[in-house]
């Protein structure tokens, strides 16, 4: 809604002179810090823009020249994919965790409260490395029954590139704290609407999906959004894998070129754009499943 | 219809029910009435199958609930999954509504009928509008619960439990949330469908109420059934003590 015009807002009309006090008289309390903070605000943005346009060292020109390059618009897509994989394979794998951790069959819940112990220990990092030299430990990958004959086998160099030890890493990553947040969600709604749900004799998979679920969503959404972005920001550490995300091509370019700063703005202002259009599709989604609050 | 025997309940150490025996025939409006802690949220739940109870037994029209005796004459539990057959043939009011809060009105009312009985979404959403218009909210389907008044929330959450044609209904102090002044519109609800023979048990504090529109009045203290019989003779002429100061303690309230 926008605001009415200032001229709507004072007095319409003025109140009859009855002697008596009037709401239609009054005027908004004076704020004089209201100018304080204002002022000081300017005077750091009038600073910060002063600083951008008179730095020779920003090169302002070179981040406009490498803003849209090849190298880094792919860069960018490996970033974007990366996020959106990990995302749904870590959300995945964090919801079967889940369940698994509110299931009533006791061994599946300690396998889940060990997953999400040892996964969350690891540095991101680490993990990423780990993965990435997983032929050392394991050069042959099989499918097959376990301690008995396999079916398929692999070598795990070929398996494991840079690009698959990214994702597996960051899934594995990321699962652990996805698997907490649904449990925080599922277990934030009320007991009530579950007892209604099963005092009308409603299924419990439809209990689960048309009233726990999407009850959950609402709590869920907003630290998995907060999730998602770390994981966003979390890709800039596969360059130490070899592969070219945003950052890599950055980096890319300036070992090349030299133009260090310039090149970390170019990756900066990406991060930011994807950031906000994340926090944009949150804010959606948590409209979306707010109805009937 | 619902017979119940011996039926036992503990939480811990307290003790919430013990050795209740209560049968209730269809048409018959049961209201169950006792001081704050004498069980009669758990009876009413341990009937709904909310609470698994520690003895005895409960039978709907024969048919033992949340229990099945095995090949060999073992009585097992059922899993929550074999028991929503059962939880649908009654009908749950809440003190606290529990209408599902992301779901519009009407939906509330339609839900259960087309995921739990099948029935054709056309049809469940005509006969939600149909009870709907019953308890007065016909032009509120497309409201969200929170957008109604508690009184008007209550009659959507009882359209709803109405809605999978339960045998028996069951009210666990459906008015005790709600401000006085919309005490009397659920009431009204509540004694049209008496009029109309609906078997009912209800458990309120509503005194007028149950002289005025039950078919038997079930004393409890202490998780016992102290006193039964019809409200003439319950009210009229209250034969224990307990009953007794737990009348005179009401009208002295009131
Ligand atoms: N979930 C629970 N856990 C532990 N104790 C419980 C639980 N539910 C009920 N109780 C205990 O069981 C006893 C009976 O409780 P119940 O709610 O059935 O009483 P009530 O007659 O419905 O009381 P009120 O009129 O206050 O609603 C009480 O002592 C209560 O503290
Ligand atoms: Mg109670």
């Amino acid at each position: 809604m926008s605001r009415p015009a200032p001229g709507a807002v004072k007095a319409p009309d003025p109140a009859p002179a009855t002697g008596v006090p009037d709401a239609r008289d009054s005027r908004p309390e004076r704020r004089p810090w209201l100018w304080v903070a204002w002022a000081v605000l300017v005077v750091l943005l009038a600073q910060l823009v002063a600083f951008v346009l008179r730095s020779d060292r920003l090169e302002l020109s070179v981040v406009g020249e490498y803003l849209f390059a090849e190298p880094i618009l792919d860069g960018l897509v490996t970033t974007i994919a990366l996020t959106a994989i990990a995302t749904v394979l870590g959300t995945v794998l964090g919801a079967l965790v889940c369940l698994a951790r509110l299931s009533s069959l006791a061994p599946l819940r300690y396998a889940a409260a060990a997953w999400i112990a040892v996964f969350r220990s690891v540095p991101p990092l680490v993990q990423l490395l780990f993965w990435f030299n997983l032929a050392y430990l394991v050069p042959v990958l099989s499918i097959g029954i376990p301690f008995g004959p396999s079916v398929g086998e692999w070598s795990a160099n070929d398996v494991i590139t840079p690009y698959t030890a990214a994702v597996i890493g960051l899934s594995l990553y990321n699962s652990p704290y996805s698997a907490e947040i649904i449990r925080s969600g599922l277990s934030a709604v009320p007991r009530g609407q579950l007892e209604a749900a099963s005092s009308l004799g409603l299924p419990a998979r439809d209990t689960f999906f048309r009233i726990r679920l999407p009850q959950a969503t609402r709590i869920i959404l907003p630290p998995m959004g907060s999730q998602v972005i770390s994981l966003l920001k979390g890709t800039s550490l596969v360059s130490v894998i070899a592969m070219t995300d945003l950052l890599g091509a950055a980096r890319e370019v300036y070992t090349r070129t030299f133009e260090v700063v310039p090149l970390l703005i170019v990756a900066i202002l990406w991060y930011i754009v994807l950031v906000a259009a994340l926090t944009a599709g949150q804010s959606w989604l948590e409209r979306r499943f707010s109805r009937g609050y | 219809m619902l017979r119940v025997r011996g039926l036992g309940k503990r939480f811990g150490d307290t003790v919430a029910l013990a050795d209740v025996d209560l049968d209730v025939a269809e048409g018959e409006v049961v209201v169950v009435i006792g001081p704050s802690g004498s069980g009669k949220s758990t009876l009413v739940r341990c009937i709904d199958l909310l609470e698994d109870i520690d003895a005895g037994s409960v039978e709907l029209d024969g048919e033992l609930l949340g229990f099945r005796v095995d090949r060999r004459g073992v009585l097992r539990r059922l899993p929550a999954r074999r028991t929503a057959p059962q939880r649908r043939r009654m009908g749950m009011v809440f003190q606290s509504f529990n209408l599902f809060a992301h779901l519009t009105v009407e939906r509330n009312v339609w839900e259960a009928p087309v995921r739990a009985l099948g029935e054709p979404l056309a049809e469940a959403r005509a006969r939600a509008h149909q009870l709907l218009e019953r308890v007065g909210l016909g032009h509120k389907g497309d409201a969200y619960p929170v957008q109604l008044s508690g009184g008007q929330q209550q009659r959507v959450a009882i359209a709803r439990a109405l809605a999978v044609r339960p045998r028996l209904m069951l009210f666990d102090e459906p008015t005790s949330a709600l401000d006085p002044e919309l005490v009397g519109e659920v009431l009204a609800v509540m004694e049209s469908l008496a009029q109309e023979r609906t078997t009912m048990v209800v458990v309120t504090h509503e005194l007028q109420f149950a002289r005025e529109v039950a078919t038997r009045v079930v004393f409890m203290d202490a998780g016992r059934v102290v006193e039964q019989g019809t409200p003439d003779e319950v009210f009229g002429n209250p034969r224990t003590e307990r009953l007794q100061t737990f009348l005179q303690r009401f009208s002295a309230a009131s």
